[in-house]
């Protein structure tokens, strides 16, 4: 066991791969009967501080078809100068440039180390990073402000020759030029009226008359830069101006009456934003950042109308079919973003009020653009100020974490095909020959296009096995897959990471043993969550669970031991040990439950799940919760009501929330003022040592974290009560004593009856 | 006859219903007393007696006369009228014998006929109806009238003796005639009338029923000519008068000479001559005319020599040829006369029906209860009752109102009246505002509405007592009942959405595309408005303008600036979305010029630069005003936009146009289509703007074809004002387009206004011309309307008036003043009515007829071929003095030419409407000119197209250098230069000099600084500077007259014999112009042939 967690966790640190299984089932149908497909979590842009990039290009397989990438795996016959492919057999030539290879001289590609590589590729233009925002100013004055503030902060920290770019909406949508010296001078649109690429092109004069003589010679950057001039600067050109303009910046001019909501064009600011850069800089790294305070109230992509009375829809009035402008507005921005991703540029939506702003509407925007998607209350709050700050954070290198039009493309090995990706990527439609025909999350395709990544993001991938029984795999042979990563760097470098990973085949018949322990639970939880997540986007709740609940159920029948009709003889290895338990948490996620959350809340939990790391995600199904105590050091606790003592200070760590909960004696004693007096300096230790923590995972984390602090019966305790298994509740509560725990007040079943449950139905064999 | 005779003629004529059954009756009795007679008789009088006389006549006549029962009508009353004048006349008839009245009769019977009823004598009776139909009848009623009076005279005449005698009288009275004739006997004139009658009635007769056959009646005619002479003495009268006169003189040899008299003065004389006797006829009713001599206009006339009447004609007509150019009306002297005679008085309003002095003549008005002429002035203070006389004379019936004129400082502005929360008072049934004509009644609780007689209560807070003369003792305290023109504080109730309005806004939009920018326009304009935005219109004495401004440039996409005081620089803000305009802000646009100073001056010295690269040639038009508009609304006010526009709109966007000028299609069916607008967006668009109260000024500084007919769609049904620079250049045009800019920012002006004219029962107002827009058929509505706006209504009977109570008209404007107060601006006028045609033409205007057929005839080139539209003039004009001729004349000569005194001009001013570039384009006029001036002329005033049709042409060097005075000015005919002299020629529009080829060296010198004449540059704009008593009276003088008119008038001088001399003479409009045009002498010519045919 131990040596599959180490090859796990090597595999992931090295790859930022984690397959659910690491033996693969060697047919199709046994690994249906798996219950869990096969399937992996890849983290494309893994920072890897160990691993500079090469500088030369890869060295691809001559078929058109296949294309991979020179590799450890491939078979090279050094005498001849040829390379195998692996994946299609093709036999190769080394380019020119190896003629000097040889068994002690191979390139970086060909040790097995280096299964994944990064390539850096010199030819064409380099464009600078463009950043283009669109402020909402229908905001309150401070509101308004903070933003300004945040916005200039975030010019300081771009490079110099980063181009941005301003649009500013409210009633109106004001593309602001920034050339111009003395008038400044801005281009407005309707906020009410859709506008194509073209027209945006012909309003904003960008149609430039058709140079045919020019347009044959390579790019010239210069000229380039003087379309777009006017709209698009660099830094250090327009630092004043742009200083200026964001200073005067003024609310929302139009009167807005009393019972009214702002009128807000966030849908044609959008449209505008992603059709200046559709025009200006098609496929070069852009981000377009939404900063908006409120939900769309007019034209195209309009959430809500602007009647105070009538509220935004809720989950209750979309059950009901009563969320009159969804439907429309979701149709738009899902437009939008299909356009933004085909462009390879990006949308962030930052979107700060105390109600919701149509984040279910826009989601689109951000899912399928790998944008950012940050929900606050006020861009006035400091988790605003420093989640928008780590953006523009850097890594080791001093390069942003940031990379854009990134396309991952997959090869398998003839075994396999892939079915599907989830996350924050869209479909490239590239078909071929790795190509299954059953889709699972984005498929039928073997490339996606991922407008923005970051060394976070994380895709599931899934995969499916074709080999018939009838042709069985050899003993020993192993199944490869090539992921190939091309992306804009933040340093503007083109680069392409290519990761190949293999395994073994199995036979599940003979070696289920093996299988099993080869399991990865987490990944598979995680996975399995993805794929739930995906579904609910899609279909009914009760649905989603009812299928979870039927997975879950199927897997334990398949790999529990147990006797028939008896749930007490019901036991599961250790691999699967933890398995149920994620589920019974993700079942009660808001990844899956709306209840208690708004459709805003749900998009921006769903948005995060789908592309976090399998250690994030994993804290979002099951979050963790630490003990503090003077018995010890902090320790890690069941997520469970059980853990809530009088003399513990609980940190929990829901990846969205950071509660910290000093129990029933500690919060008496910090009110008698203890943590004050020298001689009890412990406590005022004890007291610090969860904030310190805290401050731990919040420099660490994006977006940041809710930070609550809060004691026993504050009300902001709810945080806690509602995520622990509610193991004492009004109902059970007397049998365990007082001495132990908080009830909670619910009726959701506890893990204990989960587990019940699931062992009955697991061993009953009428399922 | 019989027919003719029966009562239920009579019925109809209200007023000579008593008399008539007496008439009647002694009709028959006559007709019947001489059996002989009957036949002949019947066969005249039936036709021609029953016809005029009244309605049942033309039911027996039915077929040819239908026309006439109303012209019969008409008769009656001017008869009455004339009557009135001359009382004394009557007794003068009485004496005479029966045989004479009768005879006089015919020639007085337009006056006599009112009378004629009352006397019993169906022969007077008949005539004077007669003389009223057509040419036609009336002679066939004359015939009708002798032969009645042969027949009945002797019976009837003495019997009836007195009551006949009045009517005699009045014939006596038009007798004056004679009095004019003066050396005519009584007795002799009579028979002539009578023989003339004879004669012409006979033809007449028969050809009266077929009108077209004047010759067959002839043949007729001359048979029973033959009788009827030898039944009368006329017969002798005839010869008698003749000899008198060397115009009758002339007439006995058979017409020839009148004939020739004719030929004088018309091409066709030929037809005329044929039936001989037909034309003596005409001479005869010629003669009428003066025979109404009584009119004290006439008298002048007369002798004066400038009648066409006997006098000038006999002497002319065959030899010269040509009419002596002195000998026709001259537009100089009437002018100068009425000066003379009325310039020295104010003119006291309190009198109804007064004809005010004409528009030339300077002089002050005394408001007593009617309105100024200057805020309105009618084509007639004298109504005919009936809308059958109104036919009749063809006379339209038009009140031009200038609601908003400005008033010389030495008269009073319209009072103000507030009336508190409760409003102006008005009659609950029509509406009308309280007036001076209102009647208070029972002591003064009630009061009776003037305009339809409802009777209403008089609020608590309004009662007073009454004075022993019924009126209010407050009279005079009050304005609104004691005088013609005030105004009300308008509540609430009477804003748009019950809301206070806000202060209007001006809005600057300036094209800013390449020609703009060349030709140094926006540089020009903005270094203006700077300064100019001191002098916003404000009100009384307020200490600065109310009215915010904003700013907008343009040429495919609009600019629009935040000028917000906060800003320390203006904000432009593009709008490209011209398919779908809108406006990209509010707070900021509008702003007041004094907070935010800074921030537009700033913004005015960087519009030039901005754009001073500028490679953008196309322009959008209807956004732009489609952008102020939606600006205004925003704002929640009424406003003005001020567009300075270069070219044609062709970037695309809605209204955009297409070059579609095409001189091919001039004189062609299709010419109507230059003044039509291309599409229909303009006028859509105008009607919002009227909505929204957004007046819209266009200034233009086309280079080529902009199509003004399809631009100024806008402005014209805003109310607004187009300005046209073609061809503009700072350096020639600075002055004039800076000068009209800076007058039309600062006029002051009136927003979102209402005008509804309110009449009496009896007429109504049918129809409006002017800059405006209607959206029913009462209301016209004005986004903003100006000083210089006029309206000219026109009003048609819908039942017959009273001669007592009169017409009443009150026209109420309700506005936003330029401060943003609603008001109420009320103007009364009362109107005489009149039976009697003469009455009518007597207190005609002519400078107001013109303004409004003009108005007419340029509107309806919208839709007809202009070459109808011409003839319908010239046809309308020809019957309105033809029935002046038949109706109100004293019988003269056909070969006369008689015009009524208020209207001797109408023939030499519509010649200039006819020959105005509109109606009739030279080879160099654009079809934009003519669109302008279309344009221009639809709103001008009655002085203004009184001068844009007969421009004033004053010599400079002919009177004395210390005169102080204007100099009189000379008829605008190239005769009337001399080379010797310098000579300036204003139209409102155009000023120029001329300078003749010989003139002395010395005044060269002196104001042209050059030492001879062909040292003088042609096309000069501006006279040097010098310092010597002419130059300084020139400069001076041309000064004066430019501040007299709306627009500023680039001066040009001309060289005599120099290629510019051509547009100068395009300018004498009493000569045959370049393009055709016909000279006042020919086109009277004409007017006197197309006359002639209608009388005959």
């Amino acid at each position: 066991m131990t040596t599959y967690l180490e090859f796990i966790q090597q595999n992931e640190e090295r790859d930022g791969v984690r397959f659910s299984w690491n033996l693969w089932p060697s047919s199709r149908l046994e690994a249906t009967r798996m219950v869990v497909p096969l399937a992996c979590l890849l983290t494309p842009l893994k920072e890897r501080p160990d691993l500079p990039p090469v500088q030369y290009e890869p060295v691809v397989c001559s078929r058109p078809t296949c294309k991979a990438v020179l590799n450890p795996l491939c078979q090279v016959d050094y005498q001849a100068k040829l390379w195998a492919c692996n994946f299609c057999f093709q036999r190769n030539q080394f380019p020119p440039a190896y003629a000097g290879i040889s068994e002690v001289n191979q390139p970086a590609e060909l040790m097995a180390q280096f299964s994944t590589i990064e390539y850096v590729v010199q030819r064409g233009p380099q464009l600078p990073l463009i950043f283009l925002y669109v402020v909402d100013t229908c905001l309150e004055d401070d509101d308004l402000q903070a933003l300004q503030e945040s916005l200039q902060m975030s010019l300081s920290l771009l490079p110099p020759e980063t181009l941005v770019g301003l649009i500013t909406f409210g009633r109106m949508v004001q593309v602001h030029e920034l050339s111009c010296e003395g008038i400044s001078k801005s281009y407005v649109f309707r906020g009410t009226k859709d506008l194509t690429a073209k027209q945006i092109q012909d309003m904003l004069g960008l149609s430039k008359p058709a140079m045919p003589t020019q347009q044959t010679r390579p790019v010239q950057p210069q000229e380039q830069a003087f379309v777009s001039s006017r709209f698009l600067q660099p830094i250090h050109k327009i630092d004043m101006t742009f200083t200026d303009l964001l200073g005067e910046l003024q609310r929302d001019p139009w009167p807005v009456t009393q019972g009214k909501r702002p009128l807000r064009s966030t849908g044609v600011a959008l449209s505008i934003a992603v059709g200046l850069l559709e025009v200006t800089f098609p496929n070069t790294g852009a981000r377009i950042m939404l900063f908006t305070g409120g939900p769309p109230t007019q034209g195209p992509g309009m959430v809500v109308g602007d009647e105070l009375k009538v509220p935004i829809r809720s989950w209750h009035d979309i059950e009901k079919d009563n969320a009159r402008f969804m439907k429309k507005a979701m149709k738009h921005y899902e437009m939008l973003a299909n356009r933004t991703a085909a462009n390879g540029h990006c949308i962030d939506i930052y979107a700060c009020a105390l109600d919701q702003t149509g984040l279910l509407e826009m989601k689109c925007c951000t899912n399928l653009t790998g944008g950012h998607m940050v929900m606050g209350d006020s861009f006035n709050t400091s988790l605003f100020k420093q989640t928008f700050q780590r953006i523009f954070s850097k890594d080791f290198n001093g390069d942003f974490r940031m990379a854009f039009g990134a396309t991952l493309e997959v090869k398998t090995s003839r075994e396999l095909k892939v079915a599907g990706a989830i996350g924050p990527c869209v479909s490239l439609n590239a078909k071929g020959s790795c190509v299954s025909e059953n889709e699972i999350g984005v498929g039928g395709t073997s490339q996606w296009k991922i407008c923005s990544l970051d060394p976070t993001s994380t895709l599931g991938i899934y995969f499916e096995v074709i080999n018939q029984p009838s042709a069985p795999i050899p003993q020993g042979s192993r199944g490869a897959i090539q992921f190939v990563t091309q992306y804009q760097h933040s340093s503007t470098q083109k680069r392409i990471r290519v990761t190949t990973i293999a395994r073994n085949w199995a036979d599940v018949q003979s070696q289920l043993q093996l299988i099993e322990a080869a399991f990865d639970q987490e990944a598979a939880a995680v996975l399995m969550a993805r794929l739930g997540v995906f579904r609910a986007e899609s279909e009914e709740g009760p649905d989603v669970l009812r299928w979870l609940d039927r997975q879950l159920i199927r897997l334990c029948q398949k790999f529990g031991q147990y006797n028939k009709e008896d749930p007490t003889s019901f036991r599961l290895s250790d691999a699967f040990s933890l398995y149920p338990q994620f589920m019974f948490h993700l079942r009660r996620s808001p990844f899956l439950q709306v209840f208690n959350n708004s459709p805003d809340e749900s998009s921006y939990y769903r948005h995060h799940f789908a592309r976090q790391d399998l250690t994030q995600s994993l804290i979002m199904i099951q979050p963790i919760l630490y003990s503090y105590s003077f018995h010890g050091p902090p320790e890690p606790v069941l997520l469970d009501s059980s853990s809530i003592l009088a003399d513990r200070i609980l940190l929990m760590d829901t990846f969205f929330q950071i509660v910290i909960y000093l129990g029933e004696t500690i919060a008496q004693w910090q009110k008698a003022g203890y943590q004050d007096m020298p001689e009890y300096e412990n406590f005022k230790h004890l007291l610090q040592a969860p904030l310190d923590d805290a401050q731990e995972i919040l420099q660490a984390r994006f977006p940041m974290p809710r930070y609550v602090h809060t004691e026993h019966g504050g009300s902001q305790a709810r945080f806690l009560l509602s995520k622990v298994n509610p193991s004492q509740t009004h109902n059970n509560l007397y049998p365990w004593g007082q001495e132990t725990g908080a009830p909670i007040l619910t009726d959701d079943v506890s893990l204990q009856v989960f587990m019940d449950h699931l062992k009955k139905l697991a061993v009953s064999s009428a399922c | 006859m019989n027919v003719n005779q029966s009562a239920p003629p009579v019925p109809p004529f209200g007023q000579p219903q008593p008399i008539y059954p007496g008439y009647h009756q002694s009709n028959y009795s006559g007709q019947p007393g001489s059996a002989a007679p009957p036949a002949s008789y019947g066969a005249y009088n039936g036709p021609v007696p029953g016809y005029q006389q009244t309605p049942p006549l033309g039911v027996s006549r039915a077929p040819p006369s239908s026309g006439a029962p109303p012209s019969s009508t008409a008769q009656a009353p001017c008869g009455q009228a004339a009557y009135g004048q001359f009382g004394q006349g009557d007794i003068q008839n009485g004496p005479s014998s029966s045989t004479v009245p009768m005879q006089r009769l015919p020639g007085s019977q337009p006056f006599g006929s009112p009378l004629a009823p009352a006397v019993s004598q169906p022969a007077a009776v008949l005539q004077p109806y007669g003389p009223p139909p057509t040419s036609a009848q009336v002679t066939a009623q004359l015939a009708g009238m002798q032969i009645s009076g042969a027949m009945a005279p002797a019976p009837p005449p003495s019997g009836l003796g007195y009551g006949p005698p009045t009517s005699m009288a009045s014939a006596s009275g038009s007798f004056p005639n004679s009095g004019l004739y003066g050396s005519y006997p009584q007795g002799q004139a009579p028979p002539v009338s009578q023989a003339q009658g004879h004669p012409g009635i006979q033809p007449p007769q028969r050809s009266a029923p077929p009108l077209a056959s004047s010759f067959t009646p002839p043949t007729s005619g001359g048979p029973r000519m033959p009788s009827m002479t030898g039944s009368l003495p006329p017969g002798q009268g005839f010869g008698g008068p003749p000899m008198n006169q060397p115009n009758h003189v002339s007439s006995p040899p058979q017409a020839l000479p009148p004939g020739t008299q004719m030929t004088g003065l018309q091409g066709p004389p030929p037809p005329m001559h044929s039936p001989q006797q037909p034309g003596y006829q005409l001479q005869q009713n010629g003669s009428f005319g003066p025979g109404r001599g009584p009119q004290p206009n006439y008298g002048s006339p007369y002798p004066g020599a400038p009648t066409f009447s006997s006098q000038p004609g006999p002497p002319q007509p065959l030899p010269p040829k040509r009419l002596d150019p002195d000998a026709i009306p001259s537009p100089i002297q009437v002018i100068e006369d009425d000066r003379n005679n009325r310039g020295s008085e104010p003119f006291v309003t309190g009198v109804r029906g007064q004809v005010p002095p004409l528009v030339t003549t300077n002089f002050l008005v005394k408001d007593q209860g009617n309105a100024s002429p200057r805020y309105i002035r009618c084509t007639s203070y004298n109504i005919p009752c009936t809308s059958d006389m109104a036919k009749q004379a063809q006379v339209p019936l038009a009140a031009v109102i200038k609601p908003l004129a400005m008033l010389p400082p030495e008269e009073a502005s319209p009072y103000v009246v507030d009336h508190g929360e409760s409003g102006p008072l008005r009659c609950n049934r029509c509406k009308a505002y309280m007036c001076p004509f209102m009647q208070f009644i029972e002591g003064g609780r009630r009061f009776q509405c003037c305009f339809c007689s409802c009777i209403n209560d008089v609020p608590p807070q309004y009662f007073q007592h009454l004075d022993h003369t019924g009126r209010r003792v407050d009279a005079h305290d009050r304005p609104e009942l004691s005088l013609g023109s005030y105004e009300f504080l308008a509540t609430v109730d009477y804003c748009k959405n019950n809301k206070f309005p806000s202060p209007p806004a001006f809005i600057f939009m300036i094209d800013v595309s390449y020609n703009a920018i060349r030709t140094g326009l926006v540089r020009l304009l903005c270094e203006e408005l700077k300064s100019l935005l001191d002098y916003l219109p404000r009100e009384g004495g307020a200490e600065e303008s109310a009215i915010n401004v904003g700013f907008v440039t343009y040429n495919k996409v609009l600019h629009f600036y935040n000028v917000k005081s906060s800003l320390a620089q203006p904000q432009m803000m593009v709008v490209s979305d011209v398919a779908d305009m809108f406006v990209p802000l509010l707070d900021g646009f509008l702003v007041n010029v004094n907070e935010s100073r800074a921030v537009i001056t700033s913004l005015l010295d960087q519009i030039p630069e901005i754009f001073a690269d500028t490679r953008e040639t196309e322009t959008v038009f209807a956004p732009v005003i489609q952008a102020g508009m939606e600006a205004l609304k925003a704002a929640e006010c009424a406003g003005k936009l001020f567009v300075f526009h270069t070219s044609l709109p062709i970037a695309e966007a809605p209204g955009k146009l297409k070059n579609r000028d095409d001189r091919k299609l001039i004189n062609t069916d299709k010419e109507k289509t230059l003044f039509q607008p291309q599409t229909s967006v303009y006028q859509t668009l105008a009607k919002e703007c009227v909505a929204q109260g957004c007046c819209v000024d266009l200034f233009l500084f086309p280079n080529q074809y902009v199509d003004v007919a399809t631009l100024s769609v806008v402005p014209q049904l805003t109310g607004g004002s187009i300005y046209k620079y073609a061809c503009f250049q700072v350096e020639n045009d600075q002055e004039r387009f800076l000068s009209d800019l800076r007058r039309d920012v600062q006029k002051v002006v009136g927003f979102d206004a209402v005008m509804r004219v309110r009449t009496s029962t009896g007429i109504r107002a049918v129809d409006f011309f002017g800059a405006f827009y209607m959206s029913n058929t009462t209301d016209v509505e004005l986004a903003g309307l100006d000083a210089n706006k006029t309206v000219t209504v026109e009003f048609k009977h819908d039942d017959r008036l009273n001669e007592e109570s009169g017409a009443l008209l009150q026209c109420a404007l309700l506005y936003t003043s330029c401060a943003g107060q609603r008001r109420l601006r009320i103007h009364n006028l009362a109107l005489n009515c009149c039976t009697q045609l003469a009455d009518l033409y007597r207190n005609c205007e002519t400078d107001t007829l013109i303004n409004y057929m003009a108005k007419f005839a340029y509107r309806g080139i919208l839709n007809s071929p202009v070459k109808t539209v011409r003839d319908t003039l010239i046809t309308q004009c020809a019957q309105i003095l033809a029935c002046y001729r038949k109706n109100c004349a004293s019988p003269s000569s056909a070969g006369q030419l008689i015009l009524p005194e208020c209207m001797k001009l109408l023939p030499v001013y519509l010649n200039c409407v006819l020959k105005s570039d509109v109606l009739h384009p030279g080879a160099e006029v654009t079809t934009d000119d003519r669109a302008y001036a279309r344009q221009l002329v639809t709103s001008m005033d009655v002085a203004e197209t009184n001068v844009f049709f007969y421009p004033r042409l004053l010599p400079l060097t002919k009177s004395p250098i210390e005169s102080t005075t204007e100099p009189p000015a000379v008829r605008a005919s190239e005769e009337r230069l001399s080379n010797g002299d310098i000579y300036l020629l204003e139209n409102g529009l155009n000023l120029f000099v001329w300078v003749g080829a010989s003139v002395q060296q010395g005044v060269v010198q002196s104001l042209f600084n050059v030492a001879s004449f062909s040292q003088i540059t042609s096309g000069l704009s501006v006279l040097p500077v010098l310092d010597n008593p002419l130059s300084k009276k020139v400069r001076g003088l041309i000064d004066s007259l430019r501040a007299q008119r709306s627009r500023y008038m680039k001066l040009i001088v001309v060289k005599q014999e120099d290629k510019m001399e051509m547009m100068f003479k395009n300018f004498l409009v009493e000569d045959n112009s370049l393009s055709g045009g016909e000279s006042y002498v020919d086109f009277l010519c004409h007017m006197h042939k197309e006359i002639r045919q209608l009388l005959s």
